[in-house]
């Protein structure tokens, strides 16, 4: 197989590996086995493949509440994963993160952080020192279209401009911030317009087109690299999951929801690659592959210790 | 040897560390700008002469700057945020509270994240919003150490410890013990030098010292309070009242054994401390000292505080608001006539 033909199956399987991955949780949490609450990520499968498979070993990347899929595209271990999910010891957190939390730092992931526009500041920073110790590497700060209203937004694009650094802002416009529509909160019709306050690249792609996503991603990371600045990327795109929990979503129109469900990524990727002449077997063989390896993650997670009650004291200091 | 302000004596501290270690940085509000300040009260005075690139002026972000200090402390930088007044920290408050105390924790413990942070307080006449005593506001707050020195000398071998150590450190500096000059001159301040040694030195976090001896009443003070408390024993010597003066210099970690070791000597404790009394740290300490070390007293634990009011602007209402020698006098007098 050609190599081009081998990295477009590499996203289609990354893609539902995470699709796979979230109805799986979203299974154990209504089955009640799995604690806690969960932000999932079905529908966006495209924004974090896209934009981390752009990315090199030592680029670094801040997630948000909704840090699944972009854990998965950066290549953590989904065993641990899930064992985070259950809050047992083997998880990437000892247990300590959760859901929200989760992340690997050998893997180029932060802790994700669940306050909204918390880790846009942090993201700056993580550029700053890239920056400072003349390292070629690029930050990246996904964050969902709510965020770009929080103070943090315009106080960490401002310092990323002037100090030129090395960061990607890539908000995924899923058009709602948990219940709320983005026409109610604010008046741009593009989040990127935002940008022009900046004096950077302000950018809008389609965020369910795996490919496009990619592209605009990889001429973002070069400028970043290349000390040509920040960049603000918005991803258009939706979530066709609740926010949380068992959020059956209601506010999402019947009508919207329905065309939602056409221009999912995974769909629209999978009608792409038949025509080119990939087969269905070829795709499926890859689904089946993912759910395997889904289910020796459940077994691992399931069979795994939980902390022990003393470890909570763990951890907080060096 | 060498005589200097706290304000000087943290200077060379920055500088020392800077010198030493690559990867240490300053950020914040006017910190670098030449023919400026040096940040508010002149601590950063004159650095970008021989730091030009590590002494990074933000644009007035506080919540931008802290966060973007703890990011580059996430790959090896050790940055030393400078925050005008202390006040502002509350504008950065997510940052600290939810990021910078709690991103190792939610690691498992993988990650490091030493950030220095340092933020003037103490009441001086500028009313409620540049004032504040803001150590119970932290003190409540699992993952930061919180140093409070009180002199020049352990101004600068904490603060280097600090930027040595692989935890968020905050430090909260008053601004009427700096001994700041010139225009930056601040009405009222007390003398804090101290002679610092030509050798370097460094004062461990967590360890108290015992700034006077005395045998009838312990009295626990920081910052300011702590030299309050120095004219408050002078004065009660003159009436035969011998008086220990433990000042903690760190409240996270705390020296609790210090405090035991000089209450099982006195028998006796006043807390003064300059913020409001609801929730302070006298509150802290009266409740540890009630838990563990109530068979050593003999008379009520007494608390010296702010009234629970913001801080007023009138130099008449800011005496009656802030600690100082007489109250803690009275203070004292009280719980020495009530068990003796």
């Amino acid at each position: 197989m050609k190599p081009e033909t081998d990295r477009l199956l590499e996203f289609y399987r990354k893609m539902v590996l995470i699709r796979e991955f979230e109805e799986r949780v979203k299974l154990l949490f209504l089955e009640g086995i799995m604690p806690g609450t969960i932000h999932q990520y079905q529908g966006q499968e495209a924004c974090a493949v896209g934009v981390c498979s752009a990315l090199k070993e030592g680029d670094v990347i801040t997630s948000t509440h909704r840090p699944h899929g972009h854990c998965i595209a950066m290549g953590m271990d989904i065993r641990k994963m899930m064992a985070e999910l259950f809050g047992k010891s083997t998880g990437c957190c000892k247990g300590k993160g959760g859901s929200m939390h989760m992340g690997d730092i050998e893997k180029g992931v932060v802790p994700a952080i669940a306050i909204v526009g918390g880790g846009i500041p942090i993201a700056t920073g993580l550029g700053l020192a890239f920056k400072m110790k003349k390292q070629d590497f690029v930050a990246v700060c996904f964050m969902g279209d709510g965020a770009t209203n929080e103070g943090t937004f315009h106080e960490s694009l401002n310092m990323a401009s002037i100090w030129n650094l090395p960061v990607v802002y890539v908000v995924e416009n899923n058009l709602y911030g948990a219940s709320t529509h983005i026409s109610l909160v604010m008046k741009v019709e593009r989040i990127s317009e935002r940008a022009c306050a900046y004096k950077i690249p302000g950018i809008t792609a389609d965020g369910n087109d795996v490919l496009e996503v990619y592209q605009k991603a990889q001429e973002a990371v070069e400028r970043a690299r290349t000390g040509n600045g920040p960049t603000l990327l918005e991803l258009l795109t939706y979530r066709i999951t609740g926010h949380s929990r068992r959020d059956p979503a209601l506010y999402q129109p019947g009508e919207e929801k329905k065309k939602a469900l056409e221009n999912e990524p995974i769909k629209r990727f999978s009608n792409y690659l038949t025509s080119l002449g990939i087969s269905t077997e070829t795709l499926e063989d890859i689904r089946n592959r993912v759910k395997k390896e889904i289910e020796d993650a459940v077994k691992f997670a399931m069979e795994s210790p939980n902390p022990q009650p003393e470890d909570t004291l763990d951890d907080l200091f060096v | 040897m060498a005589r200097l302000t706290l304000a000087e004596a943290l200077r060379q501290a920055i500088r020392e560390e800077m010198q030493r270690d690559e990867n240490v940085y300053c950020i914040g509000e006017d910190i670098g700008i030449p023919g400026g300040w040096g940040g508010a009260f002149t601590v950063t005075l004159g650095l970008e002469k021989e730091f030009p690139d590590r002494i990074i002026n933000t644009p007035i972000s506080e919540a931008g700057f802290f966060g973007v200090a703890l990011g580059s402390s996430l790959k090896g930088l050790r940055p030393i945020v400078d925050v005008q007044y202390g006040d502002f920290l509350f504008c950065a408050m997510d940052q600290i509270a939810n990021q910078i105390a709690k991103l190792r924790y939610m690691s498992g413990g993988k990650l490091k994240t030493p950030v220095v942070m340092r933020a003037p307080v103490g009441f001086t006449g500028r009313g409620a919003q540049h004032s504040q005593m803001l150590e119970p506001f932290f003190q409540c707050l699992p993952g930061i150490k919180i140093l409070v020195p009180a002199t020049a000398y352990d101004a600068k071998g904490l603060l280097k410890s600090a930027v040595r150590d692989d935890n968020p450190v905050l430090i909260f500096e008053h601004k009427l013990l700096y001994g700041a000059k010139g225009a930056r001159t601040e009405p009222g301040s007390v003398d804090a030098s101290s002679e610092i040694p030509d050798e370097e030195y460094t004062i461990p976090i967590g360890k108290g010292i015992v700034r006077r001896q005395g045998t009838d009443v312990t009295i626990i003070a920081t910052l300011l309070m702590m030299h309050r408390a120095c004219e408050a024993a002078e004065m009660l010597e003159k009436e035969n009242i011998k008086a220990e003066i433990i000042d903690p210099r760190c409240l996270v970690p705390f020296d609790w054994e210090i405090v035991k070791e000089s209450i099982s000597k006195t028998g006796r404790i006043v807390i003064v401390e300059e913020s409001p009394r609801n929730g302070g740290v006298g509150a802290e300490i009266a409740a540890k000292v009630a838990e563990e070390m109530l068979d050593y007293l003999i008379a009520p634990v007494k608390r010296v505080a702010a009234p629970d009011t913001p801080a007023p602007f009138s130099p008449a209402l800011e005496k009656f608001y802030v600690s100082d020698a007489e109250k803690i006098v009275k203070a004292v007098k009280e719980i020495i006539n009530i068990s003796s």
